[in-house]
């Protein structure tokens, strides 16, 4: 086969330019530029509306962007292999209500706990078994387990509300430690978690290999179905985590507590620069897409916009951000 | 040697082109002409400055100067439109057929013949259509047949039948033939053939100069950039446009020095069968020694490498490495230190997104860090090791792997390999798409591997390779090892009188 450039197609190439960058440096200007689109949003809502840099309201965004990055922090390790993991909104669901029928039951919130993480990790391992030893295309598999967890869900809760849980585990939503909300604490730990792991660890560095060409990965030894069942596992233990906040924030659990979740959280990951063709992406970057989504629809509330503006807004930012990624991966080619 | 295509008019000249990238001149004021009815090779090592000279011509580069005439006028081309209206098209080796189309609906893709009513297509006219087109070439296929159905052969007489189709007057082809048997490549040149009676002309580059040799009314030659030479096949001679192509004499392609005696056995297979369609496979390579494994594209090869490094599933018998069975997964395999060098590097060897130091490092990582945890200093300075072994040339460890050229994106595979420590190699066709400089640096290689007591199984379908490198080779045929040939018996007859069916 020849290699000079000229058999690749166009396509080829325009791809290559595209995703060929130092992985390292680009993935830190990635990151710059959007700390910047960040830090500018936060001067115009500072100049536009008096509130929003009152105490309350900035603990308000942390604890929001801390819940949008722990749905999305998983979820990117998946986007990094070149998958998708649409199960998370119907996982959190479920996590939640086993999670808060048993501490209705136990009155412990330790049980509760390890309940929500351990549904959630289960979920996230019945995804990884499809997406690896049953071949099964990730966004089917995790669609169709989507479906499932929604049906068991509703069937479970037979459209009950389950509310008032033990103090102890509402500090997990609701609590503050040196003024600070809890949740804000969790996302500061799996960032660095995360981050430890995408970068540090050779398991990270075979899972980048993976999105960038599993193929090759496998045939350099790298046990690709282990890693993959890895990161599913890890996006649905994260889903289950993130249950739990939200059952302690809101102190009670229904059938339709994780609609409209899945589609935030993989907006977080794609504004934050993780490419859906896997290889390229990081965590850090996640939460700052977290930041940023989190800071506009706080903005349109505080500038009282209608809020049936909100979901328009934000595939507005996700198109740019995207938009923006391509222009900025190529011009430092 | 055909002394009719040289006197035949000029029907597009490129004169004086001249284009320069960032820190690279890849083009210096290269002339090139290319007349109705021949077939003009250009020859030269990977970045010489073919591609680049041909994607001027084809209107995807704009030189930086230089001028074009069309039938001795002097025209423009800025981009690919121009260049399709000088009936100037591609034969790209990736192809662009759409496979669950049939042949007719890909030839008269985006210029489908309507029908009767508005948004419908006139199915019986295209098809005839196209059958006269494929006449014309003598390619006799039903056009209703689907591309995906059709081997890399007929896939690629289609693209020819379709650029033809669009009044193409000049097709380039680059290196139509590496994914080729012989029966193959032996109807694409009776194509050629008969495309050259019809006027058409053909620019043809390819790095086997067997073929060169045997289509080139001339052949021009670059070398870094600009223009060595235009010959006539006639007046020279392999080793002649070997020399012209590098600048010095490549006896030294296959030369070697003497082989330590082999040592221990390293891998046994016996009795190995796989659902691959390969069956009782008996073979040893000791330490010290490079074995070959022959035989026609599609013996089997290439089945029998993946099957011992553990990618494919095997149905019977025992592979032992170092003298221990191993389980059949590429894990296990390459935990072992067995290599596998794949026949297609860009698409197996390489993550060619991922930077030089990612790839350069990635079977390594357990022996690099044994604890699990990654420090990127580390591994940059292993990778800089590497690349300086191996002379790999990259401007920095971090530039993407597919920015580079095919024997250097070869030598990072290798590099893999190196940086895991592995003791046992299987190349897969090593040097197919390399350049001749390149090649004599991969043999190099091998034997250094071989000469530090590393055991080499290498695949390749050009005998003369396994007849110069080889110590010893066994030779497939129809999923089966037919013979063994010891170094006194290898000879390209040797091994062809096995490999075929008789």
């Amino acid at each position: 086969m020849n290699d000079d450039a000229m058999n690749k197609n166009t396509k080829g190439d325009v791809d290559i330019a595209v995703r060929s960058r130092l992985a390292f440096s680009s993935n830190a200007m990635q990151a710059l530029y959007r700390l910047l689109a960040a830090t500018l949003l936060c001067a115009v809502l500072a100049s536009l509306s008096d509130v929003f840099l009152t105490e309350n309201n900035i603990l308000n965004v942390l604890r929001q962007t801390a819940l949008l990055f722990l749905m999305a922090s998983g979820l990117t390790l998946v986007i990094l292999t070149a998958g998708l993991d649409l199960s998370v909104g119907a996982n959190i669901a479920l996590s939640a209500c086993l999670s808060a029928s048993v501490m209705k039951a136990t009155g412990s919130a330790s049980l509760g706990v390890a309940t929500g993480i351990g549904c959630g990790t289960f979920i996230g391992l019945a995804n990884g078994v499809l997406v690896t030893a049953l071949r099964i295309p990730s966004f089917i598999a995790t669609y169709g387990v989507m479906w499932m967890l929604t049906g068991l869900t509703y069937f479970y809760m037979g459209g009950e509300t389950i509310h008032g849980f033990p103090p102890a585990f509402r500090q997990l939503g609701s609590g503050y430690l040196l003024g600070i909300p809890m949740p804000v604490y969790v996302m500061v730990l799996f960032l660095a978690i995360g981050t430890f792991f995408a970068q540090r660890t050779i398991w990270g560095q075979q899972v980048y290999a993976i999105g960038a060409n599993p193929v090759a990965a496998r045939l350099s030894g790298v046990p690709v179905h282990s890693r993959l069942v890895l990161v599913y596992t890890v996006s649905g233990a994260m889903a289950g985590l993130a249950s739990l906040i939200i059952l302690a924030r809101i102190n009670s659990a229904e059938g339709d507590i994780g609609e409209n979740l899945t589609l935030p959280a993989i907006a977080a990951v794609l504004v934050g620069g993780t490419s859906l063709f896997g290889g390229s992406g990081t965590v850090m970057g996640t939460l700052i897409g977290a930041l940023i989504l989190t800071l506009v629809l706080n903005g349109m509330n505080l500038l009282q916009i209608n809020a049936s503006w909100q979901p328009l807004v934000t595939g507005v930012i996700v198109l740019v951000a995207v938009w923006i990624s391509t222009l900025t991966r190529q011009s430092g080619e | 040697m055909n002394a009719e295509g040289v006197r035949s008019p000029t029907l597009f000249e490129l004169r004086g082109i001249s284009k320069e990238f960032p820190g690279v001149k890849a083009l210096d004021d290269v002339s090139f002409e290319i007349r109705a009815g021949e077939v003009h090779t250009l020859v030269g090592e990977n970045g010489a400055g073919k591609s680049t000279l041909m994607k001027v011509l084809c209107g995807a580069y704009r030189a930086d100067r230089g001028s074009f005439f069309h039938h001795g006028r002097q025209v423009a081309i800025a981009d690919p439109v121009d260049a399709r209206k000088f009936g100037i098209a591609v034969i790209f080796q990736e192809f662009t057929l759409v496979p669950y189309l049939d042949i007719a609906k890909n030839i008269f893709l985006g210029r489908e013949i309507r029908g009767p009513l508005p948004g419908l297509v006139d199915q019986r006219r295209i098809h005839a259509e196209a059958k006269r087109v494929l006449d014309a070439i003598g390619f006799d296929i039903n056009p209703y047949i689907q591309v995906h159905k059709l081997g890399v052969a007929q896939q690629q007489m289609v693209e020819i039948a379709k650029a033809l189709s669009q009044d193409a007057r000049i097709l380039v082809m680059d290196e139509p033939t590496a994914a080729l048997s012989d029966r193959e490549t032996e109807l694409l040149f009776t194509m050629i053939g008969r495309l050259k009676t019809n006027g058409v002309a053909i620019v043809y580059i390819s790095h086997r100069l067997a073929e060169v040799f045997a289509l080139a009314d001339r052949i021009t030659v670059l070398r870094d950039g600009r223009k060595v030479a235009t010959v006539l096949p006639a007046e020279t001679t392999p080793d002649q446009l070997v020399a012209l192509m590098v600048g010095r004499s490549v006896d030294t392609t296959y030369a070697r020095p003497p082989r330590p005696h082999a040592g221990k056995v390293v891998l046994e297979v016996k009795g190995l069968g796989a659902p691959s369609g390969i069956a009782n496979i008996n073979l040893t390579v000791r330490a010290g020694e490079i074995v070959g494994l022959s035989g026609l594209v599609g013996s089997g090869r290439t089945e029998v490498a993946r099957a011992i490094f553990g990618a494919d599933r095997i149905s019977s018998g025992e592979i032992r490495l170092f003298g221990e069975r191993i389980t059949g997964s590429t894990q296990d395999s390459t935990s072992r230190g067995m290599a596998l060098i794949p026949e297609n590097r860009k698409t197996q060897g390489l993550a060619l997104a991922r930077s030089v130091g990612d790839n350069v490092i990635l079977a390594g990582l357990r022996k690099l860090f044994p604890s699990g945890i990654f420090a990127p200093g580390k591994a940059i300075q292993a990778a800089r090791a590497i690349i300086a072994k191996l002379r790999i040339a990259t401007p920095s460890v971090h530039r993407a792997v597919g920015t580079l050229s095919g024997g250097n994106q070869q030598k990072v595979v290798i590099g893999k390999w190196l940086n895991a420590r592995a003791r046992f190699f299987i190349f897969d066709e090593p040097t197919r798409g390399i350049d001749v400089g390149a090649k004599a640096e991969i043999f190099r290689l091998l034997d250094r591997l071989v000469h530090d007591g590393a055991a080499v199984l290498m695949i390749s379908s050009e005998q003369i390779e396994i007849v110069h490198v080889c110590d010893r080779a066994y030779v497939m045929r129809s999923g089966r090892i037919v013979g063994e040939l010891a170094r006194d018996e290898l000879t390209e007859a040797n091994i062809v009188g096995l490999a075929v069916h008789r």
